[in-house]
């Protein structure tokens, strides 16, 4: 800047002032759009600094550079649109999900969700007493406790979203029509153990299928595959918190009604399964309105039991490496390193939506690498001992099963292990390993479907 | 001449990554760089570019890091990486195919070449 051009010194100071104060008053504005970050606003203050110093060059005064400069920025709404798009995880965290198609209704949208969880509430009570559940514990009722509840997900959602046009209200039905159909037109033999698996795999089918109208249609996207990836977690977070207060609730009822003779188990068995299930959707209906207050706990929770974890299966790891297998193995066994595999899936997937993709590979991810990396170790030798016993001990329904989900999850954490390794020699970025989860999703949902559809047929419905 | 929105948005990138080809640099730099390439042709809303490069970062295409010079203020560097050289060749062989067929119609016999050339 040059004082002689712009006039006087002490007018030139003041001016300086006013500048500094606007361009103050023009960061803070800035730093209000829900998906511009600290370090965006700071990016921005720079470029806008380096456009007025040069437009006092040009002879302008300060007051009309600044004007200018901010004129060239380009309105803030389209500009806070164009980072929300690049910045969906931000967006997220501030609760904006759905933009500006999604109008903010005064209710917060309680009515609805209340609604919705009423209606799987009152399914699942009228279901229980024509099954005479728990007196009774007839399989067609197990079977259907997915088809019970989870359509009002769904409804929900698609509500919730308000853009879908009739094809998409179609293909939301679909699978839960096709689902409904497949599950209870089956002839199944009595004491099939394929039903057991359908009733343990259909909820995990139509979880997916709720995907569809969560993500208004666009399921091709990899940025709202990950926004449902993030749902289900914060999803599940709230759901155990439920559940934990309405044990607590359920339990000083006991102890308060027991002395005038009043049976808690028969007041349980008419609140747990209609509380169980309108807790599915008010726990959506929380992630949805009240991000914040869960969203500072999945990092939390993935710095904990992250390291945990990998302590624990590199320690298992080296004992049976030591120790071998074949002395531990039993049939429980796959179904336990199923569940293992799970949750170490899990953690990654929570690690993920939490972390910024921009950030450099840290301490964290090696651990988490490590952790990944053991897990693999030991199902490779566990899955190894299996395969090589199958011969003997002959394929059920469960080993099926079980012998899938294992390999689904293995390819998986295969797959993370070695995007996250090239990620962690500075080969690629986090977005390629982003990308792999996300397009890993439908492979669940079609294991599941396996399960569901194909499986009983071929056991003969055994 | 006015250059028509989608065709600004579309050529964003390759003309980022070109930029970028030349040697490290920083978000007001680039935008002078395109006006000046464009001699003041293609004109970009200055706030537009960031969400872009961000994007180019998220792909791995581009690497940053914030650096305050020994004269001037801090400023956050964006470096092309290996992916973003794949990408620009990708980019070229795409625009270099465009402009070819667009060449050949325009210059081809009963072409709009001729008409537009006696204006």
């Amino acid at each position: 800047m040059d004082p002689v051009e712009a006039g006087p010194p002490e007018i030139q100071i003041a001016e300086e002032q006013v500048v500094e104060s606007q361009i103050a008053e023009w960061r803070a504005y800035v730093a209000k759009a829900p998906a511009v970050d600290g370090r965006d606003v700071d990016e921005l203050e720079a470029h806008l600094r380096d456009q007025i110093a040069e437009l006092d060059a040009a002879d302008l005064s300060a007051d009309e550079a600044f004007l200018v400069a901010v004129k060239r920025m380009g309105s803030l709404d389209t500009l806070s649109r164009e980072f929300a798009r690049e910045h969906s995880d931000r967006l997220w965290k501030q609760l904006v999900l759905g933009g500006d198609d999604e109008q903010a209704r005064p209710s917060g949208g309680w009515v609805e969700a209340l609604g919705f969880a009423a209606g799987a509430a009152v399914a699942i009570q009228v279901a229980r007493l024509l099954a005479h559940f728990p007196d009774e514990e007839p399989v067609w009722f197990l079977r259907n406790i997915g088809l019970l509840v989870l359509p009002f997900l769904a409804g929900y959602f698609a509500h919730r979203r308000r853009r879908l046009d009739v094809r998409q209200w179609v293909l939301t039905a679909v699978p839960f029509v096709v689902a409904a159909l497949v599950v209870n037109l089956y002839p199944y033999r009595p004491d099939a153990a394929t039903e057991l698996l359908v009733a343990a795999h259909l909820p995990v089918v139509l979880w997916f299928a709720a995907a569809y109208p969560y993500m208004g249609g666009t399921v091709r996207s990899h940025e709202r595959r990950m926004d449902f990836v993030r749902f289900t977690g914060e999803w599940a977070i709230y759901f155990v918190l439920i559940a934990l207060g309405g044990g607590v609730l359920l339990a000083l009822t006991g102890a308060i009604l027991d002395p005038i003779g009043v049976d808690i188990d028969r007041i349980a068995e008419w609140v747990v399964p209609s509380g169980a299930a309108g807790a599915v959707v008010v726990a959506a209906w929380l992630v949805e309105s009240k991000q914040h207050v869960v969203e500072n706990m999945a990092p939390v929770l993935t710095m904990l039991f992250t390291p945990l974890f990998a302590v624990m299966l590199t320690v298992a790891a080296v004992t049976y490496a030591v120790s071998g297998v074949s002395g531990a193995f039993d049939r429980e066994l796959l179904g336990v390193f199923d569940a293992l595999m799970v949750v170490v899936l899990g953690l990654v997937l929570y690690a993920m939506s939490a972390r910024d993709p921009s950030r450099p590979p840290g301490l964290m991810d090696r651990i988490q690498l490590l952790a990944v990396a053991s897990a693999l170790v030991l199902d490779v030798m566990v899955l190894g001992s299996m395969v090589a016993r199958i011969g003997d001990l002959g394929f059920t329904p469960n080993r099926v099963a079980a012998l899938g989900l294992n390999l689904v999850l293995l390819v998986n954490l295969a797959g993370t292990a070695w995007f996250s390794t090239r990620f962690l020699a500075g080969r690629t970025a986090f977005h390629r390993l982003e990308r792999w989860q996300t397009r890993y999703l439908p492979v669940f949902a079609l294991w599941a479907a396996i399960v569901v559809a194909v499986l009983p047929p071929v056991f003969a419905f055994a | 001449m006015r250059i028509d929105k989608d065709l600004v948005a579309a050529s964003a990138t390759p003309l980022v990554l070109a930029i970028l080809a030349e040697g490290e640099n920083y978000g007001y730099a680039i935008l002078k760089r395109v006006r000046e390439l464009s001699a003041g042709e293609l004109e970009w809303t200055d706030g537009m570019l960031y969400p872009l490069l961000h994007r180019l970062s998220r792909l791995g295409y581009v690497t940053t890091e914030w650096r305050t010079p020994d004269e001037g203020r801090r400023r956050r560097y964006y470096v092309l990486t290996d992916d973003g050289r794949a990408a620009l060749a990708e980019q070229q062989r795409q625009w270099a195919t465009v402009t070819r067929a667009l060449g050949d119609v325009w210059r081809g016999p009963g072409g709009l070449m001729p008409a537009l050339g006696g204006a």
